[in-house]
């Protein structure tokens, strides 16, 4: 809400004129019953006949209202488009930035689909629901209480009347609202759990086939499908009272209002034609209470949506920052002592990992699914903190570098290949906007990309479909090499990439990354071909180091390289 | 084409034909109800004539009359709504209820040639906005029906000019407002397509957060996004002040209408043509009521022609073609596991052949291999074994048992399978081990033992009990694999079918898979397709696929000595340059 307000306030001007104008628009309205009855008591009644000149005055009177309603409603709403169009590009734009401030621990723990959703749904209903605010907020209670003041123009009786019954009104709305508003989130629940099932017997349909759950399946849906049309008829039973109630009140009201009019027009308080302006008064108030409930409906929804979008921009990204330096003199790039890390603060995904690290190494990383490679290569960049131990780069505490000093001495080449939608130079144009064709062709070499590259249509002009769609697995991981090479910093690390590569092209990469001057290089596998250039390879095993050397000390030494050595090459070991 | 399924649509809710005409009453009895307040409530003002001038006995009369017809009003609005709501919510529940048994009478051709986001909004959303735009149309189109046509009656025997006056005007004011308000909107396509463009933008940003993060991209991505952000605001002020025309139009429109009808009452009042104030202020009444079922109807439309779409979609859906029905089938008991593969031939579409004319005999206990590039036909082999797909032309027998001539289930559950796509779904994991069948959890522990998943699993920290994700929460892809190996091997069953099973888990852990699969198989007939070779070095039989044909079989030595397309492969893949 506190952040609604802050962008409203950039548009001052508009969020306050916008229900201003709406305000004249409504007191043009409330006019109207007064002018019909005065049409009646001073023109249609003048104890010398019906006076034409007065009532096509006041005819005209009518017309103006209405031009002078419409024009107010106008501008009313252009500012309240303006303001909540502006307010949803300044909410995405600072949301955004405040995603992209996070780091990999907020992001893991929010997930990829929730903040699409923040960005796109959530922002819509909100923007909506303030366009819909600044519109008719103010109408429906500037009405009803226009029309009460109105009310004691005509009689002091009839004003009370209105006082009264108003505020009944009002809270009998409010309740039954309050009541049912959590009821249709329930119902959205139960209706969530059946598309679940559906998604989940139409994505494994095979499976569910093969183990012949069909039956089973089916009844379970029929059970929450009749569970789900249960509530909602429960839910309409509360949720529908809120029409009749207010139609059958609001009548009532009428007929005492009728009762009241006569009672003062027979002692001489009221004309006749005024108890007619005070049925119109009545009627406008039936109509404004059915919206208002409506609109709080939405807004009940937009407020639901601020308050997830506020449960990111309440996410602290806490790093580990110490200004008190813990340095030594040391000849190595990367030093890990002891380095623990757990992703929930229950079991640790790395545990007493130590290794040293020289300048222009090459450092293969081996190990099973689920052995910490990908979380290791991430510790160097700091992109998580660690819960125990020490990492020093270059023989300073990686919690006296602010990130990015780190961050920028490291080129990542990710599990995932993913590019983004643009042409191929874009893509490679990632970290430096700056960098010319003849550097990305050079990186484009090394990766192993250039040849077809040259053959698309276009060169690097060629367009990127979303997320790299048009482009196979290998092509991808080539590209995601060449990005990373011209990132130019002195550390590249290479997750998992080269997977999807046929053996020969990955050899031919290797080889000339191994010709690349005073770069240090991380390779991370599970091919222990990948790795047999590197001058140490760190076995890791469920998170921890269970072999540190080079290939020939491991294969003699490490009983687990010995293990993926060997289903690796047996077959190859036998038959030469 | 929207006649034709609107019939449909009146006939299946004509299944509740009770309610079908309970609405239809009760509708009709609000509409009087509300109708008759106005006459009352006019006739009463009339009495209403000036100092020691009113007829408080006869107003008492009408006051009655009219708490009757209040009453009268609400209970038949408030039984309409709870009416039309058990109306579209059994109909919407029938809809579900048919749509997800359809899923499971669908032949697999179907399901697998759709798009699953397709599909899936045809089973989800679809239905929820035929049932909401249903809901709409039942709670508004009698009622304004009626009320259109009874006001207009009425108003024509109270006074027959204003009746007119009304009649005519009123529905212009309409049609003026929206033809102006749909001219102007042209800016509601061009926020459409912009807004779409940022939607996947911001897709791209959040799936690649950790790429952005690595490459410090994140000024470079705020600034495109502000690019797109602020085209889109330009666009979206126009849109959004436009859509919020036709309101206050309609409402100036209608206070034209207002003074007019009140200029004609006083002069119909002044020249004595049987007009009173009462009258005039039952008219300003029904000209509110009878402009109203116009507005509501017209705001309406497009949520129904919406709903009249996506029932359009449901129907097609409901209306393909089931699997053939194996009712009276044999069921097939245990069986040894001998099957004979006889000449058969399958395609997917006529124009491109597929598998043809292959026969293979393959005795109880031995281990088949299916090697060959993507898309050379292996998936549709175990498609056909399965019978998730039927072949063209030939037979295939398990224990001398054509299996078209026994019931898919009981085939079925004579094979066990592991996908190349892995299948978890929201529950606990043991849940998703058992698949609700009866095992004890010592059981399943023992399964998840064998196939090297009980250690991760036990590390968790509900352990068996962790409740899994809707998106098969954080485990990797081997992980995943481990757990369906799991299911199979808590199963048992006396053939296997290992669909690339292993090809995204390590070396190591593949290796210990492999060890406990061979325990598995003994003695099992089991299909192994394997981009890995060393998984299927210990095969009796390789089948090496090629565009849809068995171009080699043999044991993986004779295969290599012959020097064919196997060894071409095999090399490719496996010899180290060291």
């Amino acid at each position: 809400m506190k952040r609604i307000f802050k962008y409203l306030s950039l548009t001052k001007k508009e969020a306050i004129l916008a229900p201003l104008f709406k305000m004249l628009e409504v007191i043009f309205e409330l006019i109207v019953p007064l002018i019909v009855s005065s049409i009646i008591d001073d023109g249609l009644k003048n104890p010398n006949g019906t006076d034409f000149t007065y009532v096509i005055l006041m005819c005209l009177l009518l017309l103006v209202l209405g031009i002078l309603g419409l024009i107010s409603a106008v501008v009313a709403q252009y500012f309240a488009a303006v303001s909540s169009s502006k307010l949803q590009t300044r909410m995405r734009m600072d949301l955004l930035k405040k995603i992209n401030s996070l780091e990999y621990q907020e992001l893991d723990e929010v997930g990829t689909a929730s903040l699409i959703n923040k960005m796109g749904n959530d922002v819509n209903q909100v923007t909506n629901g303030v366009n819909m605010t600044l519109r008719l907020l103010l109408r429906s209670p500037i009405v009803v209480i226009g029309a009460v003041f109105v009310a004691f123009f005509f009689s002091f009786n009839i004003g009370i009347t209105f006082l009264i019954v108003v505020p009944i009104l009002f809270i009998l709305i409010f309740l039954i609202m309050v009541f049912t508003i959590p009821l249709f989130k329930k119902t959205q629940e139960k209706n969530d759990i059946l598309v679940r099932l559906t998604r989940e017997n139409l994505l494994g349909v095979r499976v569910l086939r093969a183990f012949n759950k069909q039956e089973k399946e089916i009844s379970n849906y029929h059970k929450n499908n009749d569970n789900l049309t249960k509530y909602q008829l429960f839910v309409g039973k509360i949720s529908n009272l809120i029409n009749p109630l207010t139609l059958a009140f609001i009548n009532i009201f009428i007929i005492i209002l009728i009762y009241l009019g006569a009672f003062d027009v027979n002692v001489g308080e009221l004309e006749s034609g005024d108890v007619l302006g005070i049925y119109n008064l009545a009627g406008q108030i039936l109509i404004e209470m059915v919206k208002f409930a409506t609109l709080l409906v939405t807004l009940s929804k937009s407020l639901a949506s601020d308050k997830r979008i506020e449960s990111i921009f309440a996410l602290k990204s806490h790093l580990q920052y110490s200004s008190e330096i813990d340095s030594h003199e040391s000849p190595y790039l990367f030093e890990f002592n002891d380095v623990c890390m757990s992703y929930n603060g229950k079991e640790n995904a790395l545990e007493d990992i130590s290794f040293k690290v020289k300048e222009g190494e090459m450092v293969g990383i081996i190990g099973g699914t689920g052995s910490g490679k990908t979380t290791l290569v991430n510790l160097l960049g700091h992109y998580y903190d660690i819960s125990k131990g020490k990492i020093y780069y270059k023989g300073k505490n990686l919690i006296n570098y602010k990130p990015s000093e780190i961050r920028k001495d490291i080129s990542y080449v990710p599990q995932k290949a993913s590019l983004f939608k643009g042409t191929i130079r874009d893509n490679l144009k990632m970290s430096n906007l700056s960098i010319d064709d003849e550097t990305i062709l050079k990186a484009l070499r090394i990766a192993q990309g250039e040849d077809f590259v040259k053959a698309k249509e276009g060169s690097l002009d060629y367009k990127v479909e979303q997320e790299g769609r048009n482009f196979s697995g290998g092509q991808k991981q080539r590209l995601t090499i060449a990005r990373a090479l011209l990132k130019d910093s002195p550390i590249l690390v290479l997750d998992d990439s080269s997977s999807a590569l046929d053996y020969k092209t990955e050899s031919n990469l290797r080889k000339a990354l191994q010709e690349l001057k005073n770069k240090t290089i991380f390779i991370v596998s599970q091919r222990a071909s990948s790795l047999l250039t590197c001058s140490t390879i760190l076995v890791l095993d469920k998170g921890k180091i269970v072999g540190y050397g080079n290939h020939e000390q491991l294969l003699k030494s490490c009983p687990v390289y010995q293990e993926i050595y060997s289903s690796q090459f047996h077959e190859e070991a036998k038959h030469e | 084409m929207n006649k034709s399924i609107l019939i449909r649509l009146l006939k299946d809710l004509g299944k509740d034909k009770f309610f079908l005409i309970s609405t239809l009453i009760l509708s009709l009895i609000y509409v009087v109800s509300t109708l008759a307040l106005p006459i009352f409530a006019g006739l009463a003002i009339d009495l209403i004539i000036g100092i020691n001038n009113v007829d408080f006995q006869t107003i008492f009369y009408y006051f009655a009359y009219m708490g009757i017809f209040i009453a009268l009003g609400a209970i038949s609005q408030y039984l309409l709504n709870l009416t039309n709501n058990h109306l579209v919510y059994s109909y919407s529940r029938r809809l579900r209820k048919r749509s997800f048994e359809k899923i499971h009478s669908l032949p697999l051709k179907y399901l697998d040639s759709h798009p699953l986001g397709d599909l899936l909004s045809r089973f989800s959303t679809d239905i929820e906005v035929i049932s909401d735009g249903l809901l709409i149309f039942l709670n508004q189109i009698f009622i304004g029906v009626f009320s259109i046509i009874l006001t207009i009656v009425v108003m024509f025997i109270l006074n027959w000019i204003m009746a007119l006056t009304v009649v005519i005007l009123t529905p212009l004011s309409l049609f003026i407002a929206r033809f102006i308000s749909k001219n102007l909107n042209k800016y509601f396509y061009s926020q459409a397509v912009i807004k779409g463009e940022q939607t996947s933008y911001i897709e791209e940003l959040m799936n690649n957060q950790k790429v952005v993060r690595y490459f410090e991209y994140e000024n470079k991505a705020e600034n495109d996004f502000e690019e797109i952000s602020s085209r889109l605001e330009e666009v979206s002020i126009k849109a959004t002040f436009f859509a919020a025309l036709p309101n206050p139009l309609t409402r100036f429109i209608n206070s034209i209408i207002y003074a007019l009808i009140i200029f004609i009452g006083v002069l119909l009042i002044t020249f004595n043509l049987g007009f009173s104030i009462g009258l005039l202020n039952t008219f300003l009444s029904y000209t509110k009521e009878y402009s109203k079922p116009f507005n509501d109807i017209s705001s309406v439309i497009p949520e129904i022609q919406n709903a009249l779409t996506c029932l359009k979609r449901i129907y097609e859906l409901l209306d393909e073609k089931n699997e053939i029905s194996d009712q009276n089938n044999l069921s097939l008991k245990q069986v040894k596991g001998n099957i004979f593969i006889d000449d058969i031939s399958f395609s997917y579409t006529k124009s491109q052949k597929l598998i043809e004319h292959l026969t293979l005999n393959v005795k109880k206990g031995s281990k088949v291999a299916l090697v060959g590039p993507t898309g050379c036909g292996k998936t549709t082999f175990i498609n056909l074994l399965m019978r998730f797909y039927d072949v063209n032309q030939g037979h295939i027998l398990v224990d001398n048992n054509d299996i078209k001539q026994v019931t898919r289930n009981s085939l079925r559950s004579n094979y066990g399978m592991v996908l190349q796509d892995t299948y978890l779904r929201y529950g606990t994991i043991l849940e998703n081990i058992t698949l609700g069948d009866d095992y004890s959890k010592e059981e399943v522990i023992e399964a998840c033992k064998k196939s090297n998943c009980h250690h991760f699993i036990s590390l968790l920290k509900d352990g068996y009990d962790t409740l899994i994700d809707e998106n098969g929460g954080d485990f990797s892809q081997g992980q995943k694999q481990l757990i369906s190996i799991a299911r199979i091997m808590l199963r048992e069953p006396p053939m296997l079918i290992l669909d690339e099973a292993t090809s995204s888990i390590d070396t190591r852990t593949e290796i210990k898979i492999q060890q406990s699969f061979d325990l598995l198989m003994k003695d099992k007939t089991s299909f192994i397709v394997a981009h890995r070779l060393s998984t299927i070095m210990n095969a009796d039989i390789i089948l090496v696929m090629k565009d849809g044909h068995v171009i080699e079989q043999g044991t993986h030595e004779e295969l290599l000595s012959k020097k064919g397309f196997y060894y071409e492969l095999y090399n490719s893949q496996f010899v180290i340059n060291q």
